[in-house]
């Protein structure tokens, strides 16, 4: 230090006292302050601050509006359970009817083949019965045909033209009719 | 730093070699100017100080801009960081002994901590090694700041008079002692407040820079073919790198007292105290 000192002396300078402040350091102190505050406080915290703001709001909010959404989620759940049970009641209601319907298109759908038989039967009885009519009277005309040609050839003559003889075969077709029909 | 100096301006300066013991003093603390420039009458000196200084500047502006560019709701990286110092200001400093009304104050006391945090801690960086708040112009500096800020600030908050009578008078106290009372209440306030607030800084950081190279020049200066010399190196450099550990601890907490200070007393301008 002495020798340090002395340099210093040499050199010509007066060492200043550690207390002393000069004038440009505070001026220079001043200027470096300033701008550090002036930047951060004009351009760098301003924008924290509205983040940290803005995250806080969001947190609070957050929360409030988890509460909101649990509350509407237990009422659309029961909203939802109503619907379901309303569902499922139309339901049974619709299934119900479709029974019922179901019975009754079966019972429609009997009674129409049923009708529907039963005309089938009749007609085909109606016919069955014409034909037999039918075959009856031919048969009817042809035994009396072959009876009278017996009888032709049994007697010997002619009675064709006899009105009598047309009499006694009509009388015998009627009883042969009577006979038939019995 | 000190030791650089001492060391070239005698480096054979070792014990047994003849050589008293070179304390390091005062000379520590100036730095001759690289450049000079003049402005009106008034001479700038641009030394290693200044150097320092801007460079904490730049450093701050720097770190803090980069980390707030773009700020994110979900902060990563830089941003996590620079919020951790911003929400120390704000939960740790501002709120604490202002309260919420004093959030506009964020920024001016955000700024004070950490340059004077970078500026002390200029003192254990590697090259650096001068906390810059050790030259007293500097924390003067800063203390001024925070007086024309508080005083002012107080008058035009609580009204001049009602200002220095919330100051003098403090409330619930025998009337008698207000005879007692007022001038030391106006004495500390005005007068030792600033004074204290400046020398706190400066006497932490000139005497931790004054012990660091203490021990450095003397782990130098100890060191010869001797059993003494050799042990009384050893521990001394042992001390030094100890007392940097400390010294950075040391900076961080003065910084934090600066600014907590500075705090308090805006806070009493913002409403009176008791």
């Amino acid at each position: 230090m002495f020798e340090l000192a002395t340099l210093l002396a040499a050199e010509g300078e007066e060492m200043p006292s550690v207390l002393a402040v000069p004038l440009d350091e505070l001026i220079i102190g001043l200027i470096a302050f300033l701008l550090v505050f002036g930047t951060l406080a004009k351009f760098v915290l301003p924008k924290i601050k509205v983040t940290l703001d803005e995250r806080a709001n969001l947190i609070e909010g957050g929360l409030e509006r988890a509460g909101k959404a649990e509350e509407e989620a237990a009422s659309v759940l029961l909203e939802y359970q109503k619907q379901l049970a309303g569902a499922r009641e139309e339901a049974s209601a619709i299934r119900t009817a479709a029974q019922a319907d179901r019975a009754a298109i079966v019972d429609e759908a009997r009674n129409e083949a049923r009708v529907a038989a039963a005309s089938v039967t009749t007609a085909a009885e109606a016919a069955m019965a014409a034909e037999r009519a039918q075959a009856v009277s031919a048969l009817t005309r042809q035994v009396g045909e072959l009876a009278l040609d017996l009888a032709d050839k049994v007697v010997g003559e002619a009675l064709a033209n006899d009105a009598r003889v047309s009499s006694t075969v009509d009388a015998f077709i009627a009883d042969l009719e009577k006979v038939a029909s019995k | 730093m000190a030791f650089g100096v001492i060391a070239s301006s005698s480096p054979d300066c070792h014990l047994f070699s003849g050589c008293g013991f070179p304390a390091p003093g005062a000379e520590i603390f100036q730095f001759d100017a690289i450049f000079s420039f003049t402005i009106g009458s008034l001479s700038f000196n641009v030394s290693k100080v200044t150097v320092l200084l801007f460079l904490a500047v730049v450093l701050i502006i720097g770190f803090f801009g980069y980390a707030f560019r773009k700020p994110k709701l979900v902060p990563r990286g830089a941003q996590n960081v620079g919020e951790l110092g911003y929400l120390f200001i704000r939960d740790g400093i501002v709120r604490e002994t202002i309260g919420k009304g004093g959030d506009k104050f964020i920024p001016f006391l955000f700024s004070f901590f950490f340059l004077v945090w970078i500026l002390n801690f200029w003192g254990v960086v590697p090259g650096a090694q001068l906390p810059v708040t050790s030259i007293f112009a500097i924390p003067v500096t800063f203390a001024i700041i925070v007086y024309v800020t508080w005083v002012p600030l107080g008058i035009y908050k609580q009204g001049f008079v009602g200002f220095f009578k919330n100051i003098m008078f403090p409330p619930g106290v025998p009337k008698v002692m207000y005879i007692l009372l007022t001038p030391i209440e106006l004495i500390s306030n005005f007068l030792v407040r600033p004074f204290t607030h400046a020398v706190r800084l400066f006497a932490n950081m000139f005497a931790g820079h004054l012990l660091l190279a203490t021990f450095s020049v003397a782990a130098f200066y100890l060191l010869s073919f001797s059993v003494i010399g050799i042990l009384g190196s050893a521990a001394s450099f042992s001390l030094a790198v100890f007392l940097t550990g400390f010294e950075a601890f040391i900076q961080a907490l003065q910084a934090y007292i600066f600014t907590l200070l500075a705090a308090v007393y805006i806070g009493s301008a913002l409403h009176a105290e008791h």
